[in-house]
C-alpha cells in the first residue's frame, strides 16, 4: 500500500473511518458509549458538545493515549478492500506547545522525519519533504523560523503541514485556532478546507466556535456521550436539542468558502511510515 | 596522559606545573560537555527540581555505601540515585499528585534519611566533603570511569535527541508519532541521575545542580535554534569550567562553587540578549 494518492480533486468516497460501538470509560466514569460513525475522506467532520461531552476524549482515544472498547478500523478503497487501524494525523491546541525552547520549524520537522540527531541539521531529501508539507499551507518562508516567532496563526499553520508529514488517513484538528486572530482563523480554515478537497483527506475537526466550524464543515456531529446529532452544519445546528444546549439561534447560515486559493502544485510527500 | 601532562605543563603557569591540576582540567572538560547537554534537556523538560532532588538524595546513597562497608562509597551512589530517578518516574506516571510534589516528597524523605544514617554517633562532619566536593582529588582511575560515562551518554544522548525533543516539546504529539514518552524520560532521568551521582564527590551536592541549569539557561537567552542552544551551551560550560578551575585555584576557594559563581557571571551577561 502507498498510501493515499493526492491526485484526484474529487473525493474518492470508498475510504472512510469506522467506529463501531465505541466508548470510554475511565475508572467508573461512561465518557463515551455507542459511539457509531463513518468519517468519508475528503469529509470535514466537526465535532461539537457542551464542555464534558467526551469530544477530547474521544480525539484523545483515537490517537491511542486512552483505551477504548469497540471497534476503530480504516476501510481501504480499490479492488481489494483492506482493512486496519487509521494513521492518525495530529494538530495539537497551540498552547500546548512549549514555544519558549529555542527551536526552529526546521528542527521540529527533523525530529519527525529522520533519526539524525536533529542539531546536524535536516538532510537533504527531508529538507525537501518538509518544504513540501509546508507548501501545503503556504508556510515555506517559515522553515527557519523560531517557533516562539511564529504568530499563532502561522504556528498553527506549521502544525498542519506537520500532521500532513507523512499523509495520514484521518486528521484530527483540537480546538485548532484558539487564540488565533479573526484572519488567522479564517486563513487557517480555507486551507484545511481546501486540503480535504485536494488531498483527500478524513477530517475530525473539535472545536467550540460554532460560527466558524459550521461554515466550513460538511457534516457535523453532536456530541454528549453519544451521538445526539449528525448531519450537515444546518440541520444539526437548528436541531432543538442543540439550541437548547448552546442556547442561541442560528440563522442564515453563511455559505462554505470558495475557493480562493491557487491549485496547489502538489508534490510527492514520503509514503506513510517511511522513515530514514 | 604523559603527552596531556607536558603539553599543559609547558604553559607558562604556576598551576599548570601541578599535577592535580592538569588531572582536575582533565575531568572539567570530560564534565562540561556532559552538563551542556544534559542541562539542555533539564530546563527544555523544566527537571530542575527533579536535578535539584537527585543531587541532594545521593547523600543517602554516600550512607547506604558506608553502612555496606564500602571504602568508596560512589557505586552505591550511583545506584540509589538510578533507582531512586526511577521511582519519580514512574510516581510520575502512576500517581495523581503532581510532578513537584513527588520530588518534593522523595527528595525530603531521601535527603532526611541520609542524615539519619550518617549522623548515628555525632559523625557527620566526616561527610561534609560530599556537599563542597573536591575536584582536585580526582585520581586518574576516577577520570577513566567519568570518560566512560561521558562516551556513554553523549552516545545515548545523540542517539535519542529527536525523540527526547519532540517528547519535551509536546508529549501528545510524540505519541502520536510513535515516541514511547515514558520510556524516553524515565531513561534520561536515570542518566541524569548517574551523572550527578559520579559528580558529587567532586563538585559538591550544594552546587551540582546549578552546572546543570546555568549553562543552558544562558544558552537559552541567546539561542533561536536547537543547534545554536547546544553551541551556546557547551560554549558556557567549558568556559564556566576552565576559568571557575583556575579562578579558585589562585583565590584558594571550593572549585565546584566557584565554577558556579562564573557560569552565574556568564548567564547574567547574557540576560539583555534576551528575545522578548
Amino acid at each position: 500500500m502507498n498510501g493515499p494518492t493526492h491526485h484526484h480533486p474529487v473525493s474518492c468516497g470508498g475510504c472512510c473511518t469506522q467506529l463501531a460501538h465505541f466508548g470510554v470509560r475511565l475508572g467508573s466514569a461512561t465518557i463515551l458509549e455507542e459511539i457509531n460513525l463513518h468519517v468519508h475522506c475528503g469529509e470535514l467532520t466537526a465535532i461539537i458538545g457542551p464542555n464534558g461531552a467526551g469530544k477530547t476524549t474521544l480525539l484523545r482515544a483515537l490517537l491511542g493515549e486512552i483505551p477504548f472498547r469497540g471497534d476503530l478500523q480504516f476501510v481501504h478503497s480499490g479492488s481489494d478492500q483492506q482493512f486496519g487501524r487509521p494513521r492518525v494525523g495530529y494538530v495539537p491546541q497551540r498552547i500546548d506547545l512549549d514555544t519558549s525552547a529555542p527551536a526552529t520549524v526546521g528542527d521540529l520537522f527533523a525530529s519527525v522525519s529522520q533519526r539524525r540527531p536533529l542539531w546536524l541539521g535536516l538532510g537533504p531529501r527531508q529538507r525537501e519533504e518538509a518544504l513540501c508539507a509546508l507548501g501545503l499551507v503556504e508556510a515555506q518562508p517559515l522553515l527557519r523560523k523560531t517557533l516562539g516567532t511564529l504568530s499563532g496563526g502561522e504556528l498553527q499553520r506549521v502544525l498542519l503541514a506537520l500532521a500532513l508529514h507523512p499523509m495520514p488517513d484521518l486528521l484530527l484538528l483540537d480546538e485548532p485556532v484558539s487564540g488565533v486572530d479573526q484572519a488567522g482563523i479564517e486563513l487557517f480554515y480555507r486551507m484545511v478546507s481546501e486540503l480535504r478537497r485536494h488531498l483527500d483527506l478524513s477530517i475530525l475537526l473539535v472545536s467550540h466556535d460554532l460560527a466558524a466550524v459550521a461554515r466550513v464543515a460538511d457534516r457535523m456531529i453532536f456530541l454528549n456521550r453519544r451521538v445526539l446529532a449528525d448531519g450537515t452544519p444546518a440541520e444539526v445546528l437548528t436541531s432543538p436539542l442543540v439550541k437548547q444546549v448552546f442556547g442561541m439561534e442560528f440563522s442564515g447560515m453563511e455559505p462554505g468558502f470558495v475557493s480562493q486559493l491557487p491549485e496547489h502544485e502538489l508534490c510527492p510527500l514520503p509514503a506513510p511510515g517511511e522513515r530514514s | 596522559m604523559n603527552l596531556w601532562h607536558s603539553l599543559i605543563g609547558s604553559l607558562p603557569f604556576d598551576w599548570a606545573q601541578l599535577e592535580f591540576m592538569r588531572l582536575a582540567l582533565v575531568a572539567v572538560l570530560l564534565a562540561a560537555p556532559l552538563y551542556a547537554v544534559l542541562g539542555c534537556l533539564v530546563v527544555n523538560c523544566r527537571m530542575a527540581f527533579f536535578s535539584e532532588a537527585i543531587g541532594h538524595a545521593a547523600l543517602t546513597g554516600v550512607a547506604l555505601g558506608t553502612l555496606a562497608g564500602l571504602t568508596d562509597p560512589t557505586p552505591a551512589v550511583l545506584l540509589f540515585s538510578a533507582l531512586l530517578a526511577l521511582a519519580i518516574a514512574w510516581l510520575r506516571k502512576s500517581s495523581a499528585l503532581s510532578s513537584d510534589t513527588i520530588i518534593g516528597l522523595v527528595m525530603a524523605g531521601a535527603v532526611a534519611l541520609g542524615v539519619v544514617l550518617l549522623s548515628r554517633g555525632g559523625g557527620f562532619n566526616r561527610y561534609t566533603r560530599f556537599l563542597i566536593g573536591d575536584i582536585l582529588t580526582i585520581t586518574p582511575v576516577e577520570l577513566a570511569h567519568l570518560a566512560v560515562l561521558a562516551v556513554m551518554t553523549l552516545l545515548l544522548w545523540a542517539a535519542l535527541f529527536n525523540r527526547l525533543f519532540l517528547s519535551t516539546l509536546h508529549p501528545v504529539l510524540a505519541r502520536s508519532r510513535g515516541v514511547n514518552v515514558w520510556a524516553v524520560e524515565a531513561l534520561f532521568s536515570v542518566v541524569i541521575a548517574l551523572v550527578v551521582a559520579m559528580s558529587i564527590a567532586w563538585i559538591g551536592l550544594l552546587v551540582i545542580n546549578s552546572l546543570l541549569i546555568l549553562p543552558a539557561a544562558a544558552a537559552r537567552n541567546l539561542a533561536r535554534s536547537t543547534a545554536a542552544y547546544l553551541g551556546f551551551a557547551l560554549l558556557f560550560s567549558f568556559l564556566a569550567g576552565v576559568a571557575g578551575l583556575i579562578v579558585s585555584f589562585y583565590a584558594a576557594t571550593a572549585t565546584g562553587a566557584t565554577i558556579v559563581l562564573v557560569a552565574l557571571a556568564l548567564f547574567l551577561l547574557t540576560v539583555p540578549f534576551r528575545r522578548r
